[in-house]
């Protein structure tokens, strides 16, 4: 079984030619805390000649110190590797572990059963092409197997295996081995996990892991080892349609132009017709570049490099599929969302989105409901928390080329990352395309903004004054509109009083509300640029994540960001309204400053210090940055 | 229906990843150790860019205690390919005197390694740097991710890392951050050979057994590679028929008895062997989380 019991008469260009022929295995382990995840991997490491003598006897030495076995070998040290979880006698991350037998090789994501990691689930099951599921046989079907067989369905892995470990300690009893795989197969039908294999194991022990086990003569099924060694697995990427995520131009030389790539799924023949996403042309296939020289085809996972026969415009990002089943296109899907941030998801706010290998902006527009996984209820919700699963609506910057999760992960699959701390936040999945999508199209109209712009003799901008409450934005932005307009400039002023009290008077001030305000200013203030415009906006807009999403509505150079900077103290002591007072009485909850956070511009185009300027100070400041930006000439 | 082999899996990763980071970070560079890793990591790279050549340099980090060969392996190498390699010695470091007798393992280690490492990527503004490790070398490497997110101060922080998706690699940073990319992670030690087999990559002659100048220290043999490796009283250098697992600083890196003269030999013996390969390292023998502590606080 082990690599080591090749027979070594066999000449050794003969046995390296057979492990060359060995196949690739991914599979992730799953369980709670106590039922064996580790002990199981530790278990095929020894048994398959996996640990070296070095290894073995550090494993000794932990063993004595920090084992959970009286001494004697725990093999569940072997796989927590970092020093905080050895401390904790906890797995706190996905590890990879790495085993092989003559016929394949097997990689193992090891993930972690507490509730707070179904992030860390979701990222071993994406790439795995089997999951273990374990139980202890002493507790059967639990909330935690129901979490993670609800997540391996998500995630689409196909092969499952439940392992009902622990037989040992219910004396190999095959009444509750059925009873177990009764319960689990009832729930698996409720969530789309129509076929699975139960294989009743002791991993401590090793029964039914690499061994048949005379424990359990009721039991006729394959070992565990011997079932992942014979899991077919590259058919059925291999079988879908072609498809082929332009990674990076290769330009040699003058007469080279090549795409390099992975193949997403099915496969591709030199000669053979290919469509191009988004631009929808059309070429062929001329040479595909592989590993060790020209190929005449490439299948799915293959990294190549394709030439086509027409010099057509191709980058990164574009997608190269058959031409008969091409995929469709998009900016706005219903999509399944998994959160893996600490803070929050609010809908409105921006974030980028990498589909393949195309990164676009998006907006969660609507989150229509998130899951329970422990008990499968929808439930309304206003943000999607650290490890929530949601049903959302998305929007994007820009359409991209996309296929249904179900019928293709590569395609259909993406990741959310923060704008601000560049963190991956969320994992997706893309359900359908929304139909709204395909039925708005922007009018195409020969009057654009440069005609009504031009009509006005000036240059449409945003002036977006961003401050505390009471540091004198509308006080400034109003004395900045009255040189503009005594100028003949054409402008409008946006502000908390106009705008809060009509077209935003149902949101509150919790921070989910506070993005679809800017939200929807931001969009406002874009149709008035659009008008030709010179658009002054005064809000507090504490987030930069909010201000920045505004700036990336109009073109570079449209968006001046005021920053009317006022140290708290002052403006509390100003307090025009009273609210400082109010708040600090606990009156008003959320008020910027008080209990919520304020985000100061990090790059202001116009930076104004109140506590040194007057307002009209600060307003002839703004003015000289206006015609020093070329946004309107002397005024 | 063909089936990928599991190299030929590998190495379609590993291509995917080098592309990914060329397609999207601004100042790429390849860590170029010298050793097998290296050698496997170099040879995809050529592929993966094939025919252009890779668009990025190599870096080698030079604690001024290599294996003479090595350093001369390094140089015909990228002579031999035509690559820009730029070898970076911390100067501060060698000014005081530092070596593994005068400061002990670790600090040389912290000071010519570590260090060093840190202050070429400072000084040439390389916001993302591939590296050989693989993650069946060592526990705390079984939990890195491919793409290794680095602080300012290349700190790495084992709770925040990304998490990686399908093949979605997130390469987005801020000023003054970095990613150790590593596109060996999912291969094993026999893998590396398999492949170095197969495609008859050049290596350190270091790794074929010969008779050599060894003396025998804490149960190491360690290799007298120059004058410079202080020789105990009554310490004689014997001659042994030795090799090399894995290639560091010689007066730290312990040679194995061995016949294994050719890759095909190697392979054989790693089929048989019972000994990890950092069994050899020095290093990390220190503490029990020694290799978590190194890279925490920036080590590859």
């Amino acid at each position: 079984m082990a690599l080591v019991n090749v027979i070594p008469a066999v000449p050794l260009e003969t046995r390296l030619a057979a492990l060359e022929q060995t196949s690739l295995l991914r599979f992730m382990t799953c369980g709670s805390v106590d039922d064996g995840k580790s002990t199981l991997i530790g278990r095929l490491l020894y048994d398959s000649k996996m640990i070296f003598d070095d290894q073995l006897a550090a494993l000794e030495e932990d063993s004595k110190r920090f084992g959970t076995r009286g001494g004697a070998i725990d093999f569940a040290l072997l796989v927590d590797g970092l020093a905080a979880e050895r401390e904790q006698g906890i797995t706190i991350d996905v590890a990879y572990r790495y085993f092989a037998t003559g016929k394949r090789k097997f990689i193992v994501a090891d993930t972690p059963g507490h509730e707070q990691y179904t992030r860390n689930m979701v990222t071993g099951a994406s790439t795995a092409d089997a999951a273990v599921i374990l139980v202890d046989a002493r507790q059967g079907v639990v909330t935690q197997t129901r979490r993670h067989s609800y997540l391996i369905a998500l995630v689409g892995i196909r092969s499952v295996v439940l392992a009902v470990n622990k037989m040992d300690l219910v004396d190999f009893s095959q009444a509750v081995f059925d009873k177990i795989v009764a319960d689990y197969q009832a729930f698996g039908e409720k969530i789309g996990l129509a076929s699975f294999l139960a294989i009743p194991i002791s991993a401590l022990e090793g029964d039914n892991v690499t061994r048949c086990s005379a424990s359990t003569p009721w039991y006729d099924g394959p070992t565990l080892l011997s079932h992942l060694e014979s899991l077919t697995i590259a058919d059925r990427k291999q079988s879908l349609d072609f498809r082929f995520w332009v990674q990076w131009v290769n330009r040699a030389g003058p007469d080279f132009r090549g795409f390099a790539g992975t193949v997403s799924s099915g496969k591709v023949k030199r000669g053979d017709t290919v469509r191009l996403a988004p631009s929808g042309r059309i070429s062929s296939v001329t040479r595909i570049l592989g590993p060790d020289g020209d190929l005449d085809e490439a299948a799915a996972d293959q990294s190549v490099t394709l030439t086509l026969a027409h010099e057509i415009d191709v980058a990164r990002g574009d997608l190269l599929s058959t031409p008969d089943a091409s995929p469709g296109l998009s900016d706005q899907f219903e999509v399944t969302l998994v959160w893996m941030a600490d803070r929050p998801m609010l809908p409105g706010r921006s974030y980028w989105l990498k589909i393949g290998t195309r990164t676009v902006s998006a907006i969660v527009t609507d989150l229509k409901y998130v899951v329970n996984v422990n008990t499968l209820e929808h439930t309304a919700a206003k943000t999607l928390e650290l490890n929530g699963i949601g049903i959302c609506n998305i929007g994007l910057g820009q359409a991209v080329p996309f296929d249904a999760y179900a019928d293709n992960h590569e395609t259909g699959g993406f990741i959310l990352i923060d704008r601000m701390t560049n963190a991956t936040v969320g994992a997706g999945m893309i359900l359908f395309a929304l139909r709204r999508s395909q039925n708005i199209h922007w009018q195409s109209v020969d009057i654009d903004r440069a005609a009504r712009a031009g009509l006005k003799h000036q240059k449409p901008a945003i002036l977006w004054f961003t401050g505390l409450s009471g540091a004198g934005k509308s006080t400034i932005a109003n004395l900045v509109e009255k040189r503009l307009h005594i100028a003949g400039k054409h402008t409008y002023m946006l502000d908390g009083d106009n705008v809060r009290h009509g077209l935003n008077r149902d949101l509150g001030f919790t921070d989910a509300d506070r993005v679809e305000n800017i939200r929807r200013i931001g969009e406002v203030a874009k149709l008035m640029v659009d008008a030709g415009l010179i658009v002054m906006v005064s809000f507090i807009s504490p987030f930069r994540s909010e201000r920045r999403m505004a700036r990336e509505l109009v073109a570079p150079g449209e968006f001046i960001e005021i920053y009317v900077n006022t140290p708290l103290a002052l403006a509390e002591s100003r307090d025009p309204k009273g609210l400082y007072k109010r708040a600090r009485r606990g009156e008003i909850k959320n008020f910027t400053g008080i209990d919520s956070p304020y985000e100061p511009p990090e790059e202001p185009e116009i930076a104004l210090d109140t506590s040194r300027l007057s307002a009209e100070e600060a307003a002839h400041t703004v003015i000289a940055k206006l015609i020093e930006f070329g946004i309107v000439a002397a005024v | 229906m063909s089936t990928m082999t599991h190299l030929q899996q590998l190495e379609a990763e590993a291509i995917h990843v080098m592309r990914e980071v060329v397609a999207e970070c601004a100042h790429p560079v390849m860590l170029y150790s010298i050793g097998k890793d290296s050698s496997v990591m170099l040879h995809l790279a050529m592929k993966a860019f094939h025919p252009a050549k890779p668009p990025f340099p190599l870096l080698h980090v030079d604690t001024t205690w290599k294996f003479r060969e090595m350093i001369a392996f390094r140089d015909a190498t990228a002579k031999r390919l035509g690559l820009d390699l730029i070898v970076h010695v911390n100067q501060e470091g060698v000014a005081q005197g530092v070596s593994p007798f005068t400061h002990g393992s670790s600090l040389h280690t912290e000071i010519m390694k570590t260090a060093a490492l840190k202050q070429a990527l400072d000084k040439y503004g390389f916001d993302a740097a591939f590296g050989g490790a693989r993650r069946d070398e060592e526990k705390s490497r079984a939990k890195e991710r491919i793409f290794s997110f680095r602080a300012a101060g290349h700190r790495w922080d084992p709770r925040q890392q990304r998490p990686e998706l399908w093949r979605l690699y997130n390469t987005k940073i801020g000023k003054g951050e970095s990613i150790r990319v590593f596109p060996l992670s999912n291969w094993t030690e026999l893998d590396v050979w398999q492949y170095i087999y197969m495609q008859a990559i050049p290596v350190v002659p270091l790794y074929f057994a010969k008779p050599r100048q060894v003396v025998e220290r804490d149960g190491m043999l360690i290799m007298v590679d120059d004058h410079r490796l202080p020789l105990e009283p009554g310490e004689v250098p014997q001659m042994h028929k030795v090799r090399f697992r894995t290639l560091g600083c010689y007066p730290l890196t312990g040679a194995i008895e061995s016949d294994a003269e050719t890759v095909g030999d190697i392979v054989e013996e790693m089929l048989t062997t019972h000994l990890s390969e950092r069994q050899g390292r020095v290093i990390d023998f220190d503490a029990t989380a020694s290799m978590e502590k190194k890279k925490r606080d920036g080590y590859f």
